[in-house]
């Protein structure tokens, strides 16, 4: 419990001087406005314009591309890992692409796939997928020979091998894997309204707050950001330590 | 699915290429265990023997000659032919009793059947209670009896033992000894253990093996006529170690005639020199 209180004194000091600095009338309230005015914004987005919509609208966004891309992403990591013909034709073109920065794909998948919904959603599941395949991939490369004689001897088949025996042993790394595009899907879920249409979502009220040189709303996005991704990524390690517990740490 | 358990060895020779130059490992081993026999396997490292087992367990089948069970020639892997390793290699993600359960994944049985067997054979080695254990939190000696129990839940015709308790301390490794015993008259199998350890092979087996190295090759056969169960003090014994002793050194000694190793001198110095744990008596 104290590591977690240890862990809010540093937000809490940052409010401290925040609040401070807005009543000491340090900082322009236009550029940084006070703590006070962002919590009535918020409270006033909640009742009147709808901010659990949009923060609804995100997270949607977030959940679908996520699954698409984690799902797809530890099948083709999969069949990378166990084929040795598969893994030498398409191994080296996939470590190329992905040197390719995720935000230089927006133009061509806004204009494969439309203005709309659909193209944010191709977007967050090509972040998702990257590094569940590599760390899939990796995950399975990395069974031990050792063990794959005990199933030989056992008799497995060759879907017991991959179920019951290359599977569980690359859980670990697909669950680092899956960690990295819960975080990255979230990044990409808000980077998907930045610089793709506006529409519903915590992107698109930052980008009105911008526009309306609201400095309220944008920090309240901000903030809302960081939560969701601060809770994502707290969800994610218990649900990691539940699956793993059969590991000695 | 418990089967007589009659192993016969048919001049089996077993060559590996080491930088394309063939290295023989084992040169026409001929060997017949009869069901319910107790061998031992003692040898220097690089002797090939558990290059040996690795066959009889058909976890590599290209090699001349024949290995036949119950008349019944190895090509596969198969439920008949338990084998356990040095080391436990248990699946960590999985609990003691789901480890010993994979010995029986292709077994055909009922749910039902299965459990019972299970927790038959983990009562057997004595790991009752820790049936739900992962494997991190065993001990090396707990560890092990679980393989064990995963080997032997089939009810295999052989079971196989790769230096079992290679890498347990000497109390754990002489109580494991005495367990192995037990089972092996509880259950009525054809073991065949490999060692380095002359005093374990002598206490364990109904007959001794010495393999010799370069290419490996079986060089004697001891019987061990004493009742069981054994006394580890027992005389007899002790002089029937080293009439063993005397035998497995012949095999290291540097006039031992070796004519396929004698191209390869470097390597073959190195399959020469004896493991450690290699003990003078």
């Amino acid at each position: 419990m104290t590591r977690h209180l240890r862990g809010a004194v540093l937000p809490m000091l940052l409010l401290a001087t925040w609040e401070a600095a807005s009543r000491a009338h340090l900082v322009d309230p236009r550029l940084v406005p006070s703590p006070e005015l962002v919590a009535y914004t918020a409270f006033d987005q909640v009742v009147h314009e709808g901010l659990l919509r949009n923060l609804a609208a995100s997270l949607l966004r977030d959940v679908a591309g996520f699954t698409l891309g984690s799902s797809l992403g530890v099948m083709i990591g999969t069949v990378l890992g166990l084929s040795r013909i598969a893994d030498r034709l398409f191994m080296p073109s996939f470590n190329g692409l992905r040197q390719i920065a995720i935000l230089a794909w927006i133009p061509l998948i806004s204009i494969w796939f439309g203005e709309g919904e659909a193209a944010k959603v191709v977007f967050i599941m090509a972040a998702a997928l990257i590094p569940v395949v590599l760390n899939t991939h990796e995950g399975m490369c990395g069974a031990s020979a050792k063990l794959v004689d005990v199933a030989r001897t056992l008799t497995f088949t060759r879907w017991q091998l991959v179920t019951k025996l290359y599977l569980p042993s690359a859980l670990p790394s697909i669950a680092t894997g899956v960690h990295l595009a819960l975080i990255y899907a979230w990044v990409a879920s808000i980077g998907s309204e930045y610089f793709m249409t506006v529409g519903p979502g915590i992107g698109g009220l930052i980008i009105a707050g911008r526009e309306r040189f609201q400095m309220d709303l944008v920090i309240l996005g901000i903030l809302i950001l960081g939560l969701v991704g601060f809770l994502i990524n707290r969800g994610a390690s218990a649900v990691e330590a539940r699956l793993l517990r059969w590991r000695d740490t | 699915m418990a089967g007589q358990g009659h192993l016969q060895i048919d001049s089996v020779s077993k060559a590996f290429r080491v930088n394309g130059a063939p290295l023989n490992v084992l040169d026409s081993v001929d060997l017949s265990v009869a069901p319910g026999e107790f061998l031992t396997i003692v040898g220097a490292s690089g002797c090939g023997k558990s290059t040996l087992l690795r066959l009889i367990a058909g976890l590599d089948t290209e090699f001349a000659g024949n290995v036949v069970l119950d008349g019944k020639r190895v090509i596969e892997p198969s439920l008949d032919r338990g084998l356990v390793f040095q080391e436990p290699r248990l699946f960590p993600w999985l609990t003691v009793a789901q480890n010993v359960a994979l010995g029986l994944l292709n077994a055909g049985l009922s749910k039902a059947q299965k459990s019972r067997s299970v927790a038959e054979h983990i009562a057997l080695v004595g790991l009752t209670g820790f049936q739900d254990a992962y494997p991190h939190l065993l001990s090396g000696g707990m560890a092990q009896r679980a393989a064990i129990a995963r080997g032997l839940v089939n009810r295999p015709g052989v079971l196989l033992l790769d230096e079992p308790f290679g890498s347990l301390d000497a109390l754990t490794r002489a109580r494991l000894q005495d367990e192995l015993q037990r089972i092996w008259a509880a259950e009525g199998i054809t073991m065949l253990l490999v060692t380095h350890d002359v005093e374990e092979a002598v206490y364990l087996g109904d007959r001794v093996v010495v393999m010799a190295p370069g290419p490996g090759r079986i060089a004697a056969t001891f019987d061990v006529p004493q009742p069981r169960p054994r006394d580890r003090a027992n005389p007899a014994l002790a002089r029937l170690q080293d009439r063993v002793m005397a035998a497995l050194v012949s095999t290291t000694s540097e006039q031992s005639p070796a004519p396929h190793a004698a191209s390869r001198p470097a390597l073959a110095a190195r399959a020469f020199l004896p493991e450690q744990g290699f003990r003078p008596i």
